[in-house]
């Protein structure tokens, strides 16, 4: 059995190549051939068939091979890559990820499964052989490309036979040699290489297993069928290739990526591929040690300029080498980790901060100027520790945004509209759970976009529109948070709709004077839906509720903007990671409280701005109206006013409002700690921390703060 | 060990009589291992190998990187006319650097070793 961690491994790798393999094959249907593009898809498929047969997961294996094979051809040009086909790929595409679940939890693929499967595999092998499509078996031997095609033929006059016996040779019966002789009955075998770099150390190999495989050189009369009826046997558990004499460079190239030895040294791929002789390759391994004064010249080079080879059978051979390298590369680039690592290691320094600003305090309360330099340095030195630890959490957005490059392209087909989509802000970094938790209202919210927002084409020609819809994914930072937003040009909302339907629903009084904003986001209420028919994709009613407890279970906020006739905007404001904030300190009494750094915009003496005493609730900020409110008031904190109140400006969202607090106390790193239960209904303290003196400090929830304020401004007036 | 003058001192030789070939390569596998293990130096009689197949030369290219992991001197000898013609067609005679006599039938235009 195959232990549980590596088959998870192979699951996460199985589906990032899914999920890479999907977004090609998404720009495959819209641009055609791009070389490039095919190849990632082919790489996909091949790497998820390799690492199956790995585990022995033959389902997998069985199916993913008809689809490699198709795409190799593609490859090479044999067959085109249309809309067709790129559909049919993204339907091998879903199977194969209904697969990977099935081994994630480790259940069996339904009969249903199986046999779609099965006909996903018939119609692939429709495209490989147009003329024996009925041919069950495998398709092992791959047809070699037999037109003369004028680009440059390799020199040699001979064909060129890989083969790879599969383990169960010997068992079945069968001696490797023996078609070898048989081959000999055919022609002439000018060369052959055995390749045993596949035989096992001692202790792991089995001796009744065949390891073997050969290159080989032969010249024959023969024409390509006789030559592969002598393999008939072993054509079910055996790799041949087979190349016909003056085969073109291109076949070479593509056999040398095909072989599965790494590493070969170059020399020795030229040989087995019989490009060049054994003896050549001594004649040139002894014309490179002469040059002594160079030792460092590549052999390739040598082999070109003694007209050995020609270049470009050096480059594919080079280029195997260089991938091999490439991908070792890579591998080693990147390391899976447990989250709960990264976890602990943010925790801890976050322990580190709090114990690096009490050492500060103690250095100033002290007045050494030296421990006060140097825990200077020692916290800025914290400080990057903090960033590289939080960003090894972060992840660009750009992910989960191409994952609806699918699910507008579905839901678009299923609707019959044309929509494009259009993704900006990418790169827009922000917290992994964060991102896991962002993808169900996002669809939801796409989806509805589509759905609702963009009207039908005949509909927008007639509205003086383009027949095509834009629907638009847009991500930034702002003030502290992520801001993600997702836009359409369709209709819009309906202002009278969704106020004729709240009253109905009995959400709202009738005759209640409401803003556009308060309209709009009555549609964020549970059981709200103004669609006129339902869909199967949205209309019932549930869903924007939803989205908005989603949200803001995240810390986060929506909101909605919208012009009817032109298209609506849903933002979504989000913390950008939940554990560790820049703080600004302040006094109110004898207690601390820590302001969010990202929030505060500016601090200024209360007295000089405000008219009156400061007993008011605003003041003419610049000629701007700035509500304030005192902390000490809000958090009915006893002593008296102290002479010079301070006021720090805080914007929140696209409002700003003043604090009034006794003392200013300056920048502070922080780590929130949650508060418990008890504090639950407590909306402006977002959570606690501790200080160097360890003293407790209380984190301020702007947001919460100002929404309490207001909720006991109206109390007040009504 | 005692004696380190004497470079072949503890040595070994096993011959190998009749197959060489799938059905025997079990329990030879088991065989050529222990004689490696006992010897810092063995030689392979191949005279008597009256049967090779591709899994006895499979085990031939074991044991001889075998013995070039553990830096001991391995060599076969005495090749039987079977043998030499396996190795012959295998191309494999380089790989295991023992002296051939090879007795060749004139021989095809391009062969080589």
């Amino acid at each position: 059995m195959i232990p549980d961690e590596y088959l998870q491994t192979f699951v996460v790798e199985c589906r990032e190549l899914l999920e890479q393999m999907e977004e090609a094959l998404l720009i495959v249907e819209q641009a055609a051939d791009d070389a490039e593009i095919i190849n990632a898809i082919f790489r996909a498929a091949h790497t998820i068939k390799g690492s199956a047969g790995m585990f022995g997961i033959d389902p997998i294996v069985v199916f993913t091979h008809a689809a490699e094979s198709v795409l190799d051809q593609v490859r090479s040009g044999d067959i085109a890559m249309c809309s067709v086909l790129a559909a049919l790929f993204i339907e091998v595409h879903d199977h194969l990820n209904v697969l990977i679940n099935h081994i994630a939890e480790g259940t069996q693929p339904t009969g249903e499964t199986d046999v779609h499967g099965k006909s996903l595999v018939e119609r692939l092998e429709a495209y490989l052989h147009p003329a024996v499509a009925n041919q069950m078996e495998m398709p092992v031997v791959h047809q070699a490309k037999l037109e003369r095609e004028e680009s440059e033929a390799v020199g040699t006059d001979h064909w060129h036979i890989s083969l790879r016996f599969g383990l169960d040779v010997f068992r079945n019966g069968m001696d490797p040699f023996s078609f070898v002789r048989c081959l000999s009955s055919l022609g002439n075998i000018v060369h052959l290489v055995t390749i045993i770099d596949a035989i096992p150390a001692a202790d792991r190999m089995d001796p009744e297993s065949c390891y073997l495989g050969f290159e080989i050189s032969f010249s024959s009369d023969a024409d390509k069928l006789a030559i592969e009826s002598i393999f008939n046997f072993v054509r079910s558990d055996c790799l041949i290739r087979i190349l016909p004499p003056r085969s073109k460079i291109s076949g070479y190239q593509h056999l040398i990526q095909e072989l599965p030895e790494e590493e070969m040294r170059l020399g020795e791929i030229l040989v087995k591929c019989g490009t060049l002789t054994q003896k050549e390759l001594e004649h040139v391994l002894r014309l490179q040690l002469e040059h002594v004064d160079n030792p460092q010249r590549p052999i390739g080079e040598v082999l070109v300029e003694q007209h050995l080879v020609r270049p470009p059978v050096v480059e594919a051979a080079l280029e195997k080498q260089q991938q091999v390298k490439d991908h070792k590369k890579n591998e080693a680039n990147l390391i899976r980790v447990d989250a709960d690592k990264l976890d602990e290691l943010i925790t801890l320094v976050g322990e580190l901060i709090i114990a690096g600003a009490g050492t500060n305090l103690i250095a100033r309360r002290a007045k050494m100027a030296d421990l006060i330099e140097s825990t200077a340095t020692l916290s800025r030195l914290v400080e990057e520790v903090r960033d590289s630890a939080l960003a090894l959490r972060m992840v660009p957005i750009g992910g989960t945004f191409s994952r609806f490059q699918r699910v507008v392209r579905n839901v678009s087909k299923e609707l019959g509209k044309d929509i494009d989509l259009v993704i900006s802000g990418a790169d827009t970094e922000l917290d992994k759970t964060v991102v896991e938790k962002i993808g169900d209202p996002l669809t939801h919210l796409v989806r509805n976009s589509i759905d609702h927002g963009i009207e039908a084409a005949e509909l927008r020609i007639a509205r003086g529109k383009p027949a095509k819809g834009t629907l638009k994914l847009n991500a930034y930072h702002d003030a502290g948070s992520i801001v993600i937003e997702v836009s359409d040009d369709g209709g819009g909302l309906n202002k009278e709709k969704i106020l004729s339907k709240a009253i109905e629903r009995g959400l709202v009084s009738e005759g209640a004077n409401l803003s556009d904003k308060e309209i709009y986001s009555l549609i964020f209420e549970a059981g709200f839906s103004t669609a006129d028919t339902v869909s199967n994709l949205s209309g019932r009613g549930v869903g924007m509720d939803v989205v908005r407890r989603n949200i803001q279970g995240l810390r986060g906020t929506i909101d909605l903007d919208s012009i009817e006739g032109q298209g609506s905007t849903v933002r979504i404001r989000l913390p950008l990671t939940l554990a560790i904030i820049d703080g600004f300190m302040v006094g109110v009494g004898n207690a601390t409280f820590v302001i969010p750094l990202d929030m505060v915009v500016e601090c200024i003496e209360l007295r000089a701005w405000a008219d009156d005493e400061g007993d008011g609730q605003y003041l003419n900020l610049r000629g701007e109206v700035l509500p304030y409110q005192r902390l000490r008031d809000h958090f009915d904190i006893e002593g008296d006013r102290v002479q010079r109140e301070n006021v720090v400006v805080v914007r929140y969202g696209e409002h700003k409002a003043g604090l009034v607090v006794d003392k200013l106390m300056g920048e502070f790193q922080t780590v929130i700690k949650p508060l418990c239960k008890l504090f639950k209904g407590e909306k402006s303290i977002g959570g606690f921390t501790i200080l160097g003196t360890g003293e407790v400090a209380l984190i301020v929830d702007v947001l919460g703060l100002m929404q309490q304020v207001a909720g006991r401004e109206v109390a007040v007036l009504g | 060990m005692a004696n380190v003058n004497n470079k072949n001192q503890p040595s070994g030789r096993i011959a190998i009589v009749g197959e060489l070939t799938i059905y025997t390569a079990m329990e030879l596998k088991d065989k050529l291992l222990t004689g490696l293990s006992a010897a810092e130096e063995l030689e392979l009689d191949l005279s008597e190998v009256g049967e090779i197949d591709a899994a006895g030369l499979q085990l031939l290219v074991m044991i001889k990187r075998e013995a070039a992991a553990l830096g001991k001197d391995l060599h076969f000898t005495g090749h039987s006319q079977v043998v030499l013609e396996l190795l012959d067609l295998s191309g494999l005679a380089g790989f295991f650097g023992d002296p051939l006599l090879i007795v060749r039938k004139p021989i095809d235009e391009g062969k080589s070793i």
